[in-house]
């Protein structure tokens, strides 16, 4: 570093340094050495991913414009759009479609209040703030699946919780079947998710919070602000780069929601809980129809799409550069 | 007049006046119910699970265990069932394909995220945004196509099929981590280590790789419970209960017999839940850190 400093007192200069005349061609070696190596490392990463992403996506487009039932051993054949026709005309996708967009937007407002809540909680000092935080941030690590299955126990009716305490209470539903009703299944199942995924709204908030600087805050009660205005005024305007990344990354996975709905509900009552990802399962791994499953797969991809490129929006590559 | 003085003594806004001992109360009541309510669903899970089936015939009748037996637990772990089901045997698939898919992870990524953040390669700005567009593929819309690939390979029923798919769970969040951390490290180090003679991957192992520890680190604690937590691909890839996942052994436990028992079930995610909350509680800093590490920028 100071060798370039120095570089224009004497030939002193090392390799790093831009030197004109015949070093030029060494340099040039060194920089498609460099780029040579930087290629060979990065390329196991992007392969695998492509492989994995770019694949699926390519084989679903052209899948979705044939029939192709794979165990009917008869071999696909082209379709047209006749599977994009049946997805808009079934009365399976439209619904799922409708409900999974209900879902999405009930439980990130919920899971975004509960979590606002929870990370300006922790964001004050109080004695134990760190097991605090540890009891809190335990339900996101635990897989989707347990979840699930913790609250499918929690509401059943003979050995959950939930209708014990509502008679212990003598309070109303204590006697309600949760997972055998359309609300109350969609209830259970909002209750799983926001269990598991209100913890990392606010782990993603908090982290937000905490880089605000505490003295704007002095500053702003010596001006006469109240604690509504300055949360109003500093604190939502500031949180606001934590608060698009969480909501987008709680989106997508709302809007992906499968873990929890085949393990509490099936899709049911009838198929008043299924959503895309279920009906893209059914497709799939059911039915084994390939060509409408990847028409819905591809309307997946379209959407999960959509919501990715307005993360990569407020992200901004360059940063890490 | 002492209280006078202790008050003055100590810096305004401290007082304790009627109004802030209250707020001071609900601030803490509220602390309270977050804890509960995200901690009593495992003291319930906990109790179901050592509950034996004629006291759960019996309804709920107390929020203590009341008798308590292990049966579930021995149950779980030892007894086969009738369709090749054993918790153990998926327990350990469960580990077998988290930690490999973790090294691998820790691997392939440690490379891009140098080649990202230290070699001059034209391109970064696109391979950092495909990486984290892959990110947001939808699990279920690769399912299909990976499925038949993965039979046309002869690959499915096999762990590799589960190793290669966690992947998209792990990858992108590690590269984006390292590239990151890496780019954070002095470049002096290595330039002094190249220019004693180390080629670049020798200055890459040597000189960068122990001083990243803790970025690999965090790295392979998210990986690991990512790949952990899966349900999607081991429900799409494996075929026969003896390769099953443990979240994938749950689901079947629930959905495949007559009767809940809600006691075996519940030991299982008893069992499941142990090594992932052990993480949290032990590197619940790190955790942290490698979530937040892109939302801070």
């Amino acid at each position: 570093m100071t060798a370039r400093q120095e570089a224009p007192a004497g030939a002193a200069v090392t390799t790093a340094a831009p030197a004109p005349g015949p070093r030029g061609g060494r340099r040039d070696s060194m920089l498609a050495a460099d780029r040579r190596l930087g290629y060979w490392l990065v390329a196991p990463t992007v392969i695998v991913l492509l492989a994995i992403t770019a694949y699926p996506l390519f084989y679903n487009l052209w899948n979705s414009f044939h029939h192709d039932v794979v165990t009917s051993g008869v071999p696909a054949t082209w379709g047209g759009v006749s599977n994009y026709q049946r997805m808009f005309t079934d009365n399976l996708f439209v619904p799922s479609l409708v409900r999974t967009l209900g879902f999405t937007v009930v439980s990130v407002a919920v899971e975004t209040a509960v979590g606002l809540a929870l990370a300006l909680t922790l964001n004050r000092a109080f004695p134990g703030r760190g097991l605090v935080r540890a009891a809190v941030f335990i339900p996101w690590a635990v897989p989707t699946v347990v979840s699930a299955q913790l609250w499918k126990n929690m509401f059943d009716p003979q050995n959950g919780f939930v209708n014990y305490i509502l008679t212990a209470l003598h309070l109303p539903l204590a006697h309600t079947t949760w997972l055998g009703g359309t609300w109350t299944a969609w209830a259970a199942i909002l209750v799983a998710d926001a269990w598991r995924n209100t913890p990392f709204m606010a782990i993603i908030l908090l982290a937000g919070l905490q880089v605000i600087p505490g003295d704007i805050y002095e500053a702003a009660r010596i001006d006469g602000a109240g604690a509504w205005q300055a949360f109003r005024r500093l604190t939502l305007p500031l949180l606001k780069p934590a608060l698009m990344v969480a909501l987008i990354f709680r989106t997508l996975q709302s809007f992906l929601i499968f873990d929890v709905i085949i393990n509490m509900t099936q899709g049911g009552p009838g198929t008043s809980t299924s959503v895309l990802s279920y009906l893209n399962y059914q497709a799939f791994l059911v039915d084994f129809d390939f060509g409408y499953g990847g028409a819905v797969a591809v309307a997946l991809i379209v959407f999960a799409l959509l919501i990715a490129a307005a993360y990569v929006r407020a992200f901004r590559t360059e940063q890490v550069l | 007049m002492t209280a006078a003085a202790a008050a003055r003594g100590r810096p305004a806004g401290h007082h304790l006046t009627p109004a802030r001992v209250l707020a001071r109360i609900g601030f803490y009541v509220l602390i309270a119910i977050f804890v509960i309510a995200s901690l009593f669903p495992f003291y319930w899970i906990v109790i179901t699970s050592l509950k034996s089936q004629s006291d759960l015939n019996q309804g709920t009748t107390s929020l203590l265990p009341g008798h308590i037996t292990w049966g579930s637990y021995s149950f779980d772990l030892t007894q086969t069932s009738a369709t090749g089901l054993n918790f153990g045997q998926t327990l350990l698939n469960s580990a077998i394909v988290a930690l490999s898919a973790t090294a691998v992870t820790v691997v392939l990524a440690v490379l891009s995220g140098y080649a990202i953040s230290r070699t001059r390669i034209r391109g970064k700005g696109p391979v950092l945004a495909f990486v984290l567009l892959a990110g947001f593929f939808p699990p279920l819309a690769m399912a299909g196509p990976l499925f038949l690939a993965y039979r046309h390979l002869g690959l499915l029923n096999n762990y590799l099929a589960l190793i290669i798919t966690y992947m998209i769970y792990t990858l992108p969040l590690a590269t984006w981590f390292l590239a990151n951390f890496f780019s954070q490290l002095p470049r002096q180090l290595e330039e002094a280590a190249t220019v004693d003679g180390a080629t670049r991957l020798q200055a890459l192992r040597r000189v960068i790789l122990p001083i990243a520890v803790p970025g690999v680190f965090t790295v392979a604690i998210l990986g690991f419970i990512l790949a952990w937590n899966d349900f999607t691909f081991a429900l799409s890839f494996m075929e026969t209960p003896n390769k099953y996942t443990a979240p994938l052994a749950i689901y079947a436990l629930g959905h495949t017999q007559y009767q809940t028992f809600f006691n075996r079930i519940d030991a299982a995610v008893v069992m499941i839940t142990l090594p992932v909350a052990l993480l949290v509680i032990f590197a619940q800093r790190r955790i942290i850190s490698g979530l937040t590490a892109g939302a801070l920028k």
